[in-house]
């Protein structure tokens, strides 16, 4: 790997935004409800503008001449950088809405933080997603109420995805070689001091949502150096598609 | 997007009108008055109106599949982004349109009831599949198009609601429109593989949506009453012609090749004259036999299906907020 720290930094912050926006949008047109297919059209849009930008940023600091389209479509599956929370597949309304508060949970504090980061593009683009944040969490924290003190059943689905998401929690608040040389030098956020938020935001929504917070166990990790699951690879084969058949074409 | 709104009869019993009620519901709608939802109006006004309007909502919320098909395989993320947005507005559209339908007296479940049924009726041009990306930029060029055509009239219906939901629909159509054209130009600059993705579907999609603008005017069978109520200000005919006329030079300078061998301009009624369209393949989709009629419907059902409990326990939410609302001051005496 001899990509800058500064480049693979921003691509996990793209790559992370990308796949979840991707996975969002696979809701529009399937929703409970015409209101939440809008809000998943606007969730999705806030994301893939977020990795839009993000990945015109890397393009720059890279040099080669690739653009935002070039990393997103014409990179594989090893070479993607986002965390594995974010690939895990769409389950069922709750499942989605679960994943959503767990990154959003996250990613509002970050993004909050970043703005302040001495790389003025990456503060420009985190000032503007930190609003986004901001309206994935209440709406992920509102639904997430809703159906953990709905019914029996939705308690139980709610319960049930939040079991199952849970061990890819911990990778968010991870930091390594990458990152650490950028926190030192103010361009990038150390996570783990905002792991006190997280845990608060968290406990009050699980806490009204009469959910119980799972034990933390083996937590799985990986992403971020390019070890995902099974999950990634579909994605991109959807995603890729017509870049990797028509090679070259301009769209 | 527009359906093929007054095709289907309605055969139930309409209560006896009051002759002078009428003629000075008539007198109104001759003085371009706009109707409100409280005003009178005569029961097969208001039901002839509550079916389009419901036909036209569910033809918005329907048309997000064949769109939404291609979402996640956007050939960039420009693309991505836009057809999104795009998808999303079809949404709000259906939202808005099903809200001015409830104007009128029938809840948004009830419209949805008789969508999943089968009882009420979307437009046929989303029984087509949409097989390749080109598909896309012909929806928005093409069904968008026909779409356009028949609701800027529509934004003077004499139902007021249903015109005012129809100049911002309108509005965001005509960008969607916009967007479509351009995804065309892309395709018929770009490689020979991308051409023929555009003229390929051209050809699947062009006698589709000319079917969109309804039975030739002598087979339709309310366009005289829908015209006297200002619901409708043009034929089904004329509206196509309108169309043809504006479309053909824009496919002509893609370098396209309409799949009508009697496309010929009329140098002296100055419209481009068009080919038999095949009505037995028209009422034959509209019949439920289209490629993707099943298919959309159960999408549909699906989507209502699955995610009932969320419905529910949304419901039981707020039933219990309630509860705990009203229990609070009793609590602190």
């Amino acid at each position: 790997m001899t990509d800058t720290p500064l480049l693979q930094y921003t691509l996990r912050l793209a790559d992370t935004a990308l796949v979840l926006g991707h996975r969002l949008s696979e809701w529009v047109g399937h929703s409970p409800v015409i209101e939440e297919d809008l809000a998943f059209g606007n969730m999705g849009l806030d994301l893939i503008g977020q990795a839009r930008s993000l990945y015109s940023y890397a393009g720059e600091i890279e040099g080669k001449g690739r653009d935002e389209d070039a990393l997103a479509y014409l990179r594989d599956a090893p070479e993607y950088r986002n965390i594995l929370l974010v690939e895990q597949p769409n389950g069922d309304f709750a499942a989605t809405m679960v994943r959503q508060l767990l990154y959003a949970a996250f990613a509002h504090p970050y993004f909050e933080a970043l703005a302040r980061s001495k790389d003025a593009t990456l503060a420009a683009i985190a000032a503007k997603a930190v609003k986004e944040m901001a309206y994935h969490l209440r709406h992920s924290a509102e639904w997430s109420i809703r159906l953990g003190d709905g019914t029996e059943e939705s308690h139980q689905r709610t319960q049930a995805s939040l079991d199952e998401l849970w061990p890819y929690t911990a990778e968010t608040f991870e930091t390594d070689q990458v990152e650490r040389a950028l926190i030192e030098a103010g361009v990038a956020i150390d996570p783990a001091s905002l792991r006190a938020t997280w845990d608060k935001t968290l406990d009050h929504v699980l806490s009204e949502a009469t959910l119980e917070r799972p034990h933390d166990g083996y937590m799985q990790s990986g992403g971020r150096i390019g070890h995902h699951s099974e999950h990634l690879g579909h994605i991109l084969s959807e995603l890729q598609f017509l870049q990797r058949a028509y090679p070259g074409a301009t769209w | 997007m527009y359906t093929q709104a007054l095709n289907t009869q309605d055969s139930a019993p309409v209560a006896k009108s009051d002759p002078q009620a009428d003629s000075r519901f008539q007198a109104r709608v001759d003085a371009e008055e706009k109707i409100e939802p409280n005003d009178a109006m005569p029961e097969a006004y208001r039901r002839t109106l509550t079916r389009q309007i419901a036909q036209h909502a569910h033809s918005e919320i329907v048309g997000m599949l064949p769109e939404g098909n291609w979402i996640t395989r956007a050939p960039s993320l420009k693309r991505k982004a836009a057809l999104l947005a795009k998808v999303q507005d079809e949404g709000g559209h259906g939202a808005y349109l099903y809200a001015a339908a409830e104007t009128l007296g029938t809840s948004r479940e009830q419209m949805e009831e008789q969508l999943l049924s089968g009882a009420a009726k979307y437009s046929s041009i989303f029984n087509y599949p949409t097989l390749t990306w080109a598909d896309i930029g012909i929806v928005g060029w093409l069904v968008d198009g026909a779409a356009i055509m028949n609701q800027i009239p529509l934004c003077r219906c004499s139902y007021g609601p249903y015109a005012r939901a129809m100049v911002r629909v309108c509005k965001e159509e005509s960008f969607h429109q916009r967007q479509g054209y351009e995804i065309m130009i892309a395709l018929c600059k770009g490689t020979p593989a991308q051409k023929q993705m555009a003229q390929e579907a051209l050809n699947r999609w062009w006698w589709p949506v000319l079917m969109m603008f309804g039975p030739p005017d002598k087979d339709s069978l309310h366009t005289e009453s829908a015209m006297r109520w200002k619901i409708k200000r043009f034929t089904n005919d004329e509206l196509r012609q309108k169309f043809v006329d504006a479309t053909v030079p824009q496919g002509h300078f893609l370098g396209l090749t309409f799949p009508d061998p009697a496309l010929k301009f009329d140098t002296t009624t100055q419209h481009w004259n068009y080919g038999e369209i095949d009505w037995a393949e028209f009422k034959r989709v509209v019949a439920g036999d289209g490629p993707c009629n099943r298919q959309r419907m159960k999408q549909m059902r699906a989507k209502h299906t699955d995610n009932a409990w969320v419905r529910e326990a949304a419901n039981a939410y707020a039933n219990k907020r309630r509860q705990r609302a009203a229990a609070m001051p009793i609590a602190a005496e």
